[in-house]
């Protein structure tokens, strides 16, 4: 068990800038992978997690070079290695699954083929031995019926069946190492603890060492039994999971743990000031230096080495690591959010709203009419109060972005209507809005890279909304240009840069800020979040909350992230395939007894700790279009109790907790099924 | 004070970045080559009528058909002029008529292409399967159909050359701006109620400009060849003006014997071809633009 089958000694991996400097972006990592061990490697993105793990499997990006340092694959050294030599190692002792299994299959060669392709290079078994392998494979990560299975093409699977299929292409060889770069982080939530778990599985099941590369300390926390956290290329905390977990005793762990939005918390996470900095722009001290709140002068001028803690058995590179030991360290803090205020005037309501993506027939395009009897999104009755944080949850495909969208005026509703203010009906057509509604509605969306246009600078991206609805010009629109970046903790600077040249939670505070320059009642959230790292993830949502709590702004957040819509709503919707199943007040929905798909949800969520195992009760399969009678979530349920689930639309029943449930099941009777 | 600041810092940073992106097309040894190519052609064109050192339409039937020499550095042609003269001259009219027909294939086909790629539907239908009819017919043809109705001047050949260059201009532009169109930052500016015209000017044109520009001047290469092919029918530009596709067509019939004739105006057109090539590739990869992947329609 104790055997080593690759260790990193001092290794360094740069670039030669532009200008001719050397710049690593790897700096002296050593670590090293036991036989049977599952390690993982978690920073944030631009932290050098990729190109170690590349580097550990011989394989160094174009335009990267090692500087120092070796990569030991039992005792040979992969990085002096011929392509030659490096292709009997690659596949047979060392595999890799990539994030995106669709992309890495071919799409034009049958499943079976694929991996009956991995098999031959990799071993010498004949023809019939492989056939019966590929099944067998097929059957070790849980597909359904594999005999069939191997004669589809990949666009015929779903995301996670994708995944699975790369998973066993990977095992053909018999890998001694798995290289597992980001597997799930496409994935819906509850296709994506199925995964893990077959990955846990696996691990066992064959001794097969993993090095598990995420930036999700959420889902590293289910399959890892060792963590090297990275920070800025180097490896600041390295130990057995529990204790990282548990008790992390590097300040940037510390702090990433705590900005990590939790079920179990109400208030939001908190955020860690700063972002990391660019490769090359370390110079002396310690590199977590700007953003640490132990940080003494002493840090200022020496960079710590990776010291070792005999009673933790954890490396830590901290001077001040004893201090954190001694702080009273609980991670299960949360800052607590103001209550909005309870006028509850609505200032929004969906009434019936039905959206459908089919085409029109010619005859009802004259007529005007959507003649689809299933549409995407069906029956949506939502009333949004004033000043307060509705979220609307689901997986990809329940139509949540849809109903957002249909809110902006972006996508013609096909029946019922948007009211907004005192009842005034909302047209479905953006051209037919009158102006002063277009103003206060408000869209954030959830790529900055896409939402903010790059050949203009923060000032021209922000000066459009203000031009466009108060006609401002010269000096009171730049004032206004930059009181908006004060809102949003930017700085004057700010104006005059481009896109490119901002962090990732930078942009998103520009789209903020365009959002807000409009002076909207109400701001659409489109996953708002789910491109920014955690520790950036928890500064937005404190941004979005204060500003909220100045302003008065209403939020409709669309996530598909159950922890960070705990964290921000007053009020969850759930949504599956386009229906509506449960609705009530954040802290209600939480709790049970909740919708059984709610339930599936709340059972999927990857929490930050070994003692919080995802509850699995219904299967990851992938509906393409809602039933067409009964109650959505038949297809899957795990409570479905007969004929009447697919027959009958569920009425809504509402619980004592005071959220509405739609469901068969009489709410008292889910109650104490779900205790 | 402080917005005229803003505005010359702006101004500055434009000047800024058009020597960035020559200096960039530059320091490649093709992107090198093809600009001293151009440079020279357009120079030579704004000083040959100074240097020439005989007079282009002289006739002498002393001097038919001489071989090069030190007093006739390319020879002479079959009415005894002087061939090194009419060649520096003859790049003049294809030139200037190129550039501007160019310049007006990029303004209507590039225009009406960000026009489609916006609005889509039913208008993007019609107008594409007008361009597509367009593009189905022999360009020369029509040429010459136009040509010999409204006659071979300037004023005829400049928008003729322009508008039947732009018809490809017109796809590329709709492909770019389909490529903008789908981002949020587009969605953003429609959700917020922009007009139209607002969100061409604004959003889309700086995001979809480069790829036309590119375009624009290998259409440019083209259509000098196209030019030339026309003078090369007798269609282009009328004789005595010296004319390199002109040049070619008298002196073919003659190659054997006095090949000069036939040389020189073909190694003036094919460098100038070559130069602007190489420097609209080079121009793409200084914007950051792969030619061999967004091929030209």
């Amino acid at each position: 068990m104790n055997e080593i089958i690759e260790s990193v000694k001092n290794l360094s991996i740069g670039f030669n800038s532009q200008k001719g400097k050397q710049i690593s972006i790897l700096r002296n990592v050593s670590t090293n992978i036991k036989k049977g061990e599952t390690v993982g490697i978690v920073g944030e993105s631009g932290s050098g997690k990729s190109t170690l793990a590349l580097a550990m499997m011989g394989y160094i990006k174009q335009g990267l070079f090692p500087l120092k340092g070796e990569c030991l694959f039992k005792s040979e050294d992969l990085l002096k290695m011929s392509s030659r030599q490096l292709e009997k190692i690659r596949g047979r002792k060392i595999a890799m699954i990539p994030q995106n299994a669709g992309q890495a299959l071919t799409p034009n060669l049958k499943i079976g083929y694929q991996i009956d392709e991995a098999l031959r290079l990799h071993t010498d078994l004949n023809k019939t031995e492989r056939d019966k392998k590929i099944s067998e494979l097929l059957n070790k990560v849980r597909l359904p019926s594999p005999e069939t299975m191997a004669f589809r093409y990949p666009h015929e699977l779903s995301g996670g069946q994708q995944q699975r299929v790369a998973v066993a292409m990977a095992l053909a060889g018999k890998p001694d190492l798995l290289l597992l770069d980001e597997p799930t982080t496409g994935l819906d939530v509850t296709t994506q603890a199925h995964v893990l778990e077959l990955l846990r599985f696996i691990a066992k099941d064959t001794g097969t060492s993993m090095i598990y590369v995420s930036h999700d300390l959420g889902a590293i926390a289910q399959v890892s039994d060792r963590i090297v956290v990275m920070y800025a290329g180097e490896i600041v905390l390295e130990g057995p999971a529990r204790k990282i977990l548990k008790e992390p005793i590097h300040p940037y762990t510390y702090g990433l743990l705590k900005s990590i939005p939790k079920l179990s918390l109400a208030g939001l996470p908190a955020s860690m000031p700063g972002s990391q900095p660019q490769p090359g722009s370390i110079n002396e001290g310690c590199s977590f230096y700007d953003r640490c709140n132990l940080a003494t002068d002493h840090c200022k001028k020496n960079s710590p080495d990776l010291e070792h803690i005999k009673e933790l058995d954890t490396n830590v590179r901290c001077f001040n690591h004893k201090e954190l030991i001694n702080q009273n360290n609980n991670l299960q803090t949360s800052i607590t959010k103001k209550s909005n205020n309870s006028e509850a005037i609505e200032v929004l309501k969906l009434k019936d709203v039905s959206i459908s993506y089919a085409k029109q027939k010619f005859f009802d395009q004259l007529l005007n009419k959507i003649s689809d009897q299933n549409p995407t999104v069906k029956d949506i009755n939502i009333d949004i109060k004033k000043g307060e944080t509705i979220a609307l949850v689901g997986e990809s495909g329940s139509g949540k972005s849809t109903i957002l969208k249909s809110i902006a005026g972006l996508l013609k509703t096909k029946d019922g209507q948007i009211k907004f203010e005192n009842d005034r009906i909302l047209s479905s057509d953006l051209k037919m809005r009158n102006p002063n509604d277009l103003r206060a509605i408000q869209l954030i969306f959830q790529n900055p890279d896409e939402s903010l246009n790059p050949n203009h600078t923060v000032e021209q991206i922000l000066s459009q909304p203000l031009k466009l609805y108060f006609n401002l010009s010269g000096e009171e629109l730049k004032k206004n240009i930059i009181d908006l970046l004060k809102k949003v903790r930017l700085g004057e600077f700010y104006m005059s840069r481009y896109p490119r040249q901002l962090s990732g939670g930078e942009k998103q505070r520009v789209a903020v800020a365009r959002a807000f320059a409009a002076k909207p009642d109400i701001i659409l959230c489109d996953e708002v979040t789910s491109a920014l790292d955690v520790s950036v993830q928890a500064a937005v949502l404190n941004l979005l909350q204060q500003l909220k709590e100045d302003l008065g702004t209403t939020y409709v957040f669309v996530s598909h992230d159950l922890a960070v819509v705990r964290a921000i709503s007053d009020r969850v919707a759930v949504l599956y395939q386009g229906r509506l199943c449960e609705i009530g007040p954040s802290q209600n929905v939480y709790k049970f007894p909740s919708h059984p798909y709610t339930e599936v949800l709340l059972g999927a969520v990857l929490e930050p700790d070994p003692d919080i195992k995802p509850k699995l009760v219904a299967e990851d399969i992938v509906e393409e279009k809602p039933p067409e009678k009964g109650c959505s979530f038949q297809g899957r349920c795990p409570r479905k109790i007969g004929d009447i689930c697919n027959l009958e639309v569920p009425p809504w029943q509402i619980g004592e907790n005071g959220n509405a449930i739609r469901c068969h099941i009489n709410i008292d009777e889910l109650a104490s099924l779900q205790q | 004070m402080e917005s005229n600041l803003i505005t010359e810092d702006k101004q500055k940073n434009k000047l800024e970045k058009a020597f960035e992106i020559l200096k960039t097309m530059a320091s490649k040894p093709s992107g090198l080559i093809g600009l001293t190519i151009v440079l020279f052609h357009v120079v030579l064109a704004l000083i040959s009528p100074y240097i020439a050192p005989y007079d282009y339409k002289a006739i002498s039937p002393n001097t038919m058909l001489l071989a090069p020499s030190a007093e006739h550095w390319f020879g002479t042609d079959s009415l005894g002029r002087d061939v090194f003269t009419r060649t520096i001259l003859g790049g003049r009219t294809a030139l200037t008529v190129t550039f501007f027909g160019s310049l007006i294939a990029l303004l209507w086909g590039g225009l009406l292409g960000i026009f489609c790629g916006l609005v889509g539907g039913k208008i993007d239908d019609v107008v594409m399967r007008v361009v597509d009819a367009f593009l189905s017919i022999p360009w020369i043809l029509a040429m010459l159909l136009i040509v010999s109705l409204l006659g071979t001047s300037t004023e005829v050949l400049i928008p003729a050359l322009g508008f039947f260059y732009g018809k490809g201009i017109v796809r590329v532009a709709r492909a770019a701006t389909h490529d903008v169109i789908a981002k949020d930052f587009i969605v953003s500016a429609r959700a917020r109620g922009h007009s139209n015209m607002s969100i061409i000017w604004n959003e889309i044109i700086p995001n979809v400009r480069d790829a036309i520009l590119v375009e624009g001047a290998m259409r440019w290469s083209w259509m000098l060849l196209g030019f030339s092919s026309l003078s090369f029918l007798g269609f282009g530009v009328s004789p005595p003006t010296p004319d390199w596709g002109l040049m070619i067509s008298n002196a073919r019939g003659l190659m054997s014997f006095a090949y000069w004739s036939v040389i020189a105006p073909i190694v003036g057109l094919s460098s100038l071809i070559i130069g602007i090539n190489l420097t609209a590739d080079a121009f793409a990869k200084a914007l950051g633009i792969d030619r061999s992947t967004k091929a030209p329609v």
